[in-house]
């Protein structure tokens, strides 16, 4: 079992080609900036190039979307391959996914499909974490992801299902609050007994973003700012957390740097608010 | 249910929305299968838009439309990249417009740009290699993000036109067929359209490398003055446009 990640109490934002610029020629104000994994394990060329740059000035987290640790049919060695290669160079701050699925038999959907939390499906996602963390040789943090669907048969809460894995495999966690906030919202259940039932001590990063509206039920859009009520379980969340990293997610329409920056002062503000609940 | 047969019946609900697939996922309640399946589609369509932005401009937003659709239908993506997603659609339009051979090649030149954006990293030959080498034996390599395909449409002033915003020629089948090549420069991916002799000693020469090959191949073309003398050209051409990277001598 891999060791736990190093906690690290910095804020962040996710890097968009939006704002390349604004990181390789000024000092932009972060602690961290996250990344997705994918679009960097790639031969060569000028993405890799600008995250070697600001790998210079910034630590960087590594995100994925597309580790599938939810694959019935086991764990894709070429992708880990490629991963492994991205981490050895970046040297991450983390390295995370999301404990969801997105291939079967050969066929990828490129979207973070819902995992039923049953006993069958907590022994085929641990056995896939372990061969993930024993490729990359470090512990790996999985997000909850924003669901829209709730299988019958569940044995377990979603929170029990993190808490569980995370005994098992020694992975670390992502709280998504917005993610939290959305399926909370969709699927009738009690937010706070999400946050009171994962295990703090494991959580490493949140994850900040926006969400919309659909016809029925909430979607995770990630294309406008963190609402209140998002911002008001962020609150809750780091009052019942250690040290963790905090980022916010913006990956559609991107707006100016600065306006991250003034949602990030934001986190900062209430981040302070948690550093003096455990002073 | 099984996990395995949960994710097989998730795949049939999402490629092809069966009905069995969602009363077996959800007893027949699709507001959160539908919103999956929105995803799905529209984060591929969403990928070939992106892909091939001047193509959607050449063809039009409705046929564009038509054409990403029937690929979705066609061909599920299987690759753990999206950017995967983007090869083979110069394939279905070749399928579905075969009297339109600027459209499929069009979209070939955007694929083959964005390959080479992300293609290996190589530089240039420096002058202390170039000046060691001994040309009877060298094998020479292009560089790693090198692709060609054989033109037989105005898609290159096509795309460079829809490139620098101008007014695109029409569309019209060259006089003779020639060469596309596409590689990477510095960090910059490059096109030019070459003549089919040219293209035919690109091939050659990623081939066997073999610059003695090359020039045994120009002179039963062109004649032993002119051969030789067209070999030269094209290399130093090569050299100084960094097509030719590397030289492993035999």
């Amino acid at each position: 079992m891999p060791a736990p990640n190093p906690r690290f109490s910095g804020f962040g934002l996710g890097l968009r080609k939006e704002h390349y610029r604004d990181f390789l020629e000024t000092a932009v104000p972060v602690d961290f900036v996250e990344v997705i994994s994918e679009n960097f394990m790639v031969d060569g060329g000028q993405p890799l190039n600008i995250l070697r740059r600001i790998r210079e000035r910034h630590p960087v987290a590594l995100h994925g979307v597309s580790m599938s640790i939810g694959s019935a049919d086991g764990i894709d060695l070429d992708y880990l391959r490629r991963l492994k290669a991205l981490a050895d160079e970046v040297d991450p701050l983390f390295v995370s996914d999301h404990l969801s699925w997105s291939r079967i038999d050969r066929f990828n959907s490129h979207d973070l499909l819902p995992v039923p939390y049953t006993e069958e499906a907590l022994d085929i996602v641990c056995a896939n974490i372990a061969v993930a963390q024993d490729a990359l040789g470090r512990a790996i943090l999985f997000e909850n992801p924003s669901s829209y669907l709730a299988f019958d048969g569940a044995s377990m809460t979603e929170w029990e299902f993190l808490a569980a894995m995370s005994k098992r495999t020694g992975c670390d966690l992502l709280l998504d609050v917005n993610n939290i906030y959305v399926s909370a919202t969709n699927h009738g259940f009690d937010a706070l007994a999400f946050l009171d039932g994962i295990p703090a001590d494991r959580v490493r990063q949140i994850h900040l973003a926006g969400h919309s509206q659909g016809r029925d039920l909430l979607i995770d859009t990630h294309d406008s700012p963190v609402c209140e009520d998002v911002w008001r379980l962020y609150a809750k969340a780091m009052s019942r957390l250690g040290p963790v990293a905090t980022m916010i997610e913006r990956d559609d329409d991107i707006p100016p740097l600065e306006d991250l920056l003034q949602e990030l002062s934001t986190a900062r503000r209430l981040g302070a608010v948690r550093t003096r609940a455990f002073a | 249910m099984m996990l395995i047969e949960l994710q097989r019946d998730f795949r049939a609900w999402l490629v092809s929305a069966s009905d069995d697939a969602a009363m077996r996922l959800a007893d027949g309640e699709l507001a959160g299968l539908s919103v999956y399946q929105n995803n799905y589609r529209a984060q591929l369509v969403g990928c070939l838009e992106q892909a091939f932005p001047h193509t959607r401009t050449w063809m039009g937003e409705e046929a564009f439309l038509t054409a990403a659709i029937t690929h979705i239908d066609n061909r599920p993506p299987h690759a753990w990249t999206l950017d995967a997603y983007a090869a083979g659609f110069d394939d279905t339009l070749a399928t579905l417009f075969p009297e339109r051979p600027d459209l499929h090649e069009l979209a070939w030149i955007e694929f083959a740009l964005a390959e080479a954006f992300v293609a290996p990293d190589a530089g240039p030959l420096s002058a202390e290699t170039l000046a060691s080498i001994d040309w009877d034996s060298a094998r020479l390599r292009l560089t790693p993000s090198f692709m060609s395909l054989v033109a037989t449409t105005n898609a290159e002033s096509i795309w460079s036109a829809l490139w620098e915003g101008s007014a695109a020629p029409e569309g019209e089948m060259l006089d003779e067929a020639a060469g596309l090549i596409v590689w990477r420069r510095g960090f910059v991916s490059c096109l030019r359209r070459v003549d089919a002799l040219e293209s035919d000693a690109l091939l050659q020469l990623r081939r066997d490398g073999s610059f003695a090959s090359l020039c045994e191949m120009l002179v039963e073309r062109l004649g032993d003055t002119d051969g030789i003398a067209r070999a030269g050209a094209l290399l130093a051409h090569w050299l100084g446009s960094e097509l030719i990277v590397g030289v492993d001598e035999a």
